[in-house]
């Protein structure tokens, strides 16, 4: 490669024009992409990785600028081109696919017109009779299966992973010499993204294409690139090549990144930085001791009393560190927390906590028209088939036990989950919560229950799941509100303030509503909630998926603290085994409704036995081991 | 297609029924006894009492009722007391007349409305984005009877290039023979283009004075929707795949926004329909709603009854058509019927 670079990027900033002022999103960035090369720029959110592909294709939006360097693509000076040549560059030269494939492609318009719509926009006039024939070749080269059928399909009646198919068609359907792919399997399934991601490989090397590939994810840009880029808050804070990346991490924040990334052989509290990782594994140093034996004992005992209005504002006074999880957990006793778990243990050995025997959730096929339509008599059923989403599951969780349900989307472990919850009513099956059956219990009827407040949710999107109405701390009080006894606004207050510290989120922030608040501190909100009525279960539906992983990687072991601490049971959801292993003594794998292997987690993860297991632990992109 | 139309209708018939019963029962309520009315004031006790029998008002209320529904069923809407004309025949001849002049007011309103908030959305804080801004506040804050006045005053009294705002042809003309009820198609079937061109003149200014009533809400309506479009991730793939502006406007961005901005259009209309009442007097439009106050002034149930009938049948299909117009623009409304 000693011919000028493909994509040369230098000095570039970018400035975005806000109310507050200007914002650089993106400053002194350099990135060179070679002939035929494949680049990775790694970064977590806010880090400009987006905003840098957006300027070299220069769609950014109105208020953003090029505001220094420049960009030259082979020869081409993108700052300086008029929107003209831009355009002419767009789709042709350089393509782009996005995050979130369906919302990418027009919702109306079937995906082979739209194919059809890059086509004619590039490809010379006289070829102009054969648009459909090449648009279907297109989608036959990213192999979806009868391409001649899903040529008349409309986005919303293909799958993810299709989507992502017709995006990629969309992308390549002009041959264009860069290809940009901007998180392109975030939210698809392990096997899908790997699916995916190896057919973006295997087109782009046929094609001797160069490609950039946007990604969070350090395994999938180690697995898939040849140099990596790493970006920090607008800057490249490191570029190198993938295998010297990640064997030799030169920046702090590489290593920050890398020591986050959840994989096999590290523990949840490998998985802190650093320092941090220290001092919580240290918190039973004799100069912390005192206190927290002190601190941890007074929490321990009100918590178990189930009390939220005793004295609760001098702990919070007397955290010692401005950081508040170092805070939370210092004031973790181990010696009082294993004792606790010792007694509820010695209390309900015997029966588990929950006990599910083959639970069934059955949907009809048809929609509810259909339904309408018989009610009217004026046609017989067409298809009395019913799906069963949920097809007899059996499990149980013991008393402070945490078990994964891990599946890919569509197999029922959502649906199940809710089972548990009582949002939706099954169709056959038993479910025993803490000795009673609440299986019988009616979804509608069981919100009000006493017995409600036992269970307890922390639910996948930080930010969907508040009341962008209700300030943190309305939102941490609400369940109290709903079905606890603390009443009064001080005793109230107090008990948010003592939660909040639990969890770890400054008590500053407790005003503040959830469009003010990052994601890592929305997800200490939604857990603070969960805890707020001593609840025995917790039901985390994916609870890190939509955050960066050095938050997921705080957050998780957060919720590890804070079992132990409260001698909670989990019900852990997630389709990464990686985080799964890290947070479960037991999983259970789901597919198409039933379980397929079930386990403590080392022998599931080190030792899948059924194929299916194996599949999904094979699709995952791993980062080499750091060197330490 | 047909099977979502029929089952339309058929979900139509239970809202069919309540208006029937509603309307019954809401013109029973209505202040005044118009036997005592249409008596005079010098009847006597007797007098008012023998027409209070001719109308049927002696008897209960329910057999009132049944024997309405069975005027109704066989296509009879009662007579109008003032005008000794049947409800129906009335109501045929007139509601030509409002539907003319509400189309034509909507359809100059959309003609100028939507490509205004287009224009809007695709250049915000530019100066059509300001006179979009303005013109739709003027259209809401301006009563139609206001606007209604000022242009008849300015160009009929002042400039003199309106015909006189007296019905819907100039009194030299005879009216066209009935093909559809619209003046202007009429006239054009009967190739009389002399009536043709006095009907347009003197639909003219309250078609305007509608349109511009009606700018306001498909404008805005237009612009913010088109604004939510531009901004969503599809749209960004088709300007990243370098198509050209017009294909990323038009084909991927306006196609989408139509959506919200039909159903604003369905509300427009329905609204313009039955409350152009206020242009139809200003403009002495022998319209359906004229009809109707006048009638309710004057205790008059039968016209009442068989206009709000109207009205609500209207409605239905009306809804029907934006369904269908729902389901051909966007898949996946299809998918559903």
């Amino acid at each position: 490669m000693t011919a000028q670079p493909l994509l040369d990027v230098r000095d570039l900033t970018v400035e975005f024009t806000t109310r507050r002022g200007i914002v650089k999103a993106v400053q002194h960035v350099d990135i060179s992409v070679a002939k035929g090369e494949t680049l990775a720029i790694v970064g977590e959110s806010g880090s400009g990785k987006s905003v840098t592909s957006y300027a070299v294709m220069r769609i950014l939006d109105r208020a953003g600028r090029i505001a220094e360097g420049s960009v030259m693509f082979s020869g081409i000076d993108v700052k300086a081109a008029t929107e003209d040549q831009m355009r002419d560059l767009r789709g042709r030269e350089v393509s782009m696919i996005f995050q979130n494939p369906r919302a990418a492609l027009n919702p109306i318009r079937k995906v082979g017109d739209q194919i059809e719509d890059v086509l004619r926009t590039h490809v010379q006039q006289a070829q102009v009779a054969d648009h459909g024939e090449k648009a279907l070749l297109a989608l036959e080269q990213v192999k979806i299966a009868r391409p001649r059928e899903r040529y008349h399909a409309y986005p919303f009646e293909l799958s993810g992973g299709m989507c992502q198919r017709v995006v990629i068609a969309l992308a390549l359907a002009c041959n264009p010499q860069l290809l940009i792919a901007d998180e392109p399997t975030t939210g698809l399934d392990v096997t899908t993204q790997k699916a995916v991601m190896d057919l973006i490989v295997e087109l782009t090397k046929r094609r001797a294409m160069s490609t950039i590939l946007i990604t969070h994810d350090l395994g999938l840009a180690a697995a898939y690139c040849d140099h990596v880029v790493v970006m920090e808050k607008g800057r490249v804070v490191e570029t190198a090549k993938a295998a010297d990346i990640f064997a030799n991490p030169q920046h702090p924040y590489t290593r920050k990144l890398m020591r986050a990334t959840p994989r096999i052989g590290v523990s949840l509290r490998d998985l802190l930085p650093e320092e941090e990782g220290s001092a919580a594994t240290s918190f039973a140093s004799p100069r912390t001791r005192g206190e927290a034996n002190a601190l941890g004992s007074a929490l321990a005992r009100q918590s178990a009393a189930g009390e939220g209005d005793s004295p609760s504002t001098p702990l919070v006074e007397a955290a010692p560190h401005p950081d508040p999880l170092r805070a939370s957990e210092a004031r973790l006793d181990p010696a009082k927390s294993g004792e606790r778990e010792s007694s509820v243990a010695s209390g309900g050995s015997e029966k588990p906590l929950l006990l599910v025997e083959k639970l069934v959730k059955e949907y009809p096929r048809q929609g509810a028209t259909a339904v309408l339509g018989k009610l009217f008599g004026r046609r017989p059923p067409v298809e009395p088939d019913v799906f069963r989403a949920v097809d007899g599951i059996s499990f149980s969780i013991g008393h402070g036990e945490s078990v994964g349900l891990v599946g890919e989307s569509g197999c029922g472990k959502s649906t199940t989950s809710m089972m548990v919850m009582r949002l939706l009513d099954q169709t056959s099956g038993r479910i025993q919560f803490d000795g009673e059956e609440i299986g019988s219990i009616m979804p509608s009827a069981f919100a009000r229950l006493p017995l409600r407040s036992r269970i307890q949710m922390v639910f996948q999107d930080p930010t969907d799941s508040l009341n962008p109405r209700f300030t943190a701390a309305r939102a941490i009080v609400d369940p109290i509100l709903q079905l606890g006894n603390v009443r009064g606004r001080d005793a109230l207050r107090a008990r948010c303030e003592e939660l909040a510290a639990m969890v770890g989120l400054p008590l500053n922030l407790l005003d503040r509503f959830p469009h003010q608040l990052s994601g890592g501190q929305k997800a200490r909100v939604g857990i603070a909630r969960a805890i707020a009525l001593h609840p025995k279960l917790v039901i985390l539906d994916e609870p890190t998926a939509a955050l960066d992983v050095s938050v997921q990687a705080v957050v998780l072991n957060l919720l590890e603290d804070l079992k132990q601490r409260l001698g909670m049971s989990y019900l852990f959801v997630s389709h990464d085994l990686n985080v799964v292993r890290l947070l479960c003594d037991r999983v259970i794998v789901m597919r198409t409704g039933r379980t397929v292997e079930e386990g403590s987690s080392e022998k599931v993860l080190s030792d899948p036995q059924d194929d299916y297991t194996k599949q999904l632990l094979t699709a995952i992109p791993h980062p080499p081991l750091p060197v330490h | 297609m047909l099977p979502l139309i029929g089952k339309r209708l058929m979900f139509a018939i239970p809202s069919l029924i309540g208006v029937v019963i509603v309307t019954f029962l809401l013109t029973r309520a209505l202040p005044g006894d118009p036997a005592a009315y249409f008596a005079g004031p010098a009847a006597t006790k007797e007098a008012v009492e023998q027409i209070r029998k001719k109308l049927g008002f002696d008897k209960p209320l329910v057999e009132q009722f049944f024997r309405y529904a069975n005027d109704l069923a066989h296509g009879d809407f009662g007579t109008s007391l003032t005008t000794g004309q049947p409800v129906a025949t009335e109501i045929r001849n007139r509601l030509p007349a409002s539907a003319e002049l509400t189309l034509l007011g909507l359809i100059v309103s959309i003609a100028i409305a939507i490509p205004l908030g287009v224009l809007a959305a695709t250049r915000p804080g530019s100066w059509i984005d300001h006179l979009c801004r303005v013109t739709t506040t003027a259209g809401v804050s301006l009563p139609v009877f206001f606007t209604g006045l000022v242009l008849a005053y300015v160009f009929y009294f002042q400039l003199g290039w309106s015909p006189a705002p007296l019905g819907r042809l100039d009194v030299f003309y005879s009216a066209p023979p009935t093909v559809t009820g619209f003046h202007l198609i009429d006239t054009l079937l009967a190739r009389d283009l002399e009536a043709f061109r006095s009907a347009l003149s003197q639909l003219i200014l309250p078609a305007a004075t509608l349109a511009i009533f009606s700018l306001a809400p498909i404008a805005r309506m237009t612009r913010a929707s088109m604004l939510a479009v531009l901004a969503s991730e599809f749209v960004r793939t088709a300007r990243a795949s370098g198509l050209s502006p017009a294909t990323v406007i038009v084909t991927y961005a306006f196609r989408n926004a139509m959506l919200p901005v039909i159903t604003t259009l369905s509300m427009v209309f329905s609204f313009l329909l039955g409350a152009n009442v206020l242009v139809e007097k200003v403009f002495a439009w022998p319209g359906i709603g004229s009809y109707a106050v006048e009638a309710l002034i004057a205790s008059d149930f039968a016209p009442v009854q068989g206009f709000v009938l109207t009205m609500a049948v209207m409605y239905v299909l009306l809804n029907l058509v934006i369904d269908i117009l729902y389901g051909v623009i966007d898949p996946r409304v299809r998918l559903e019927g």
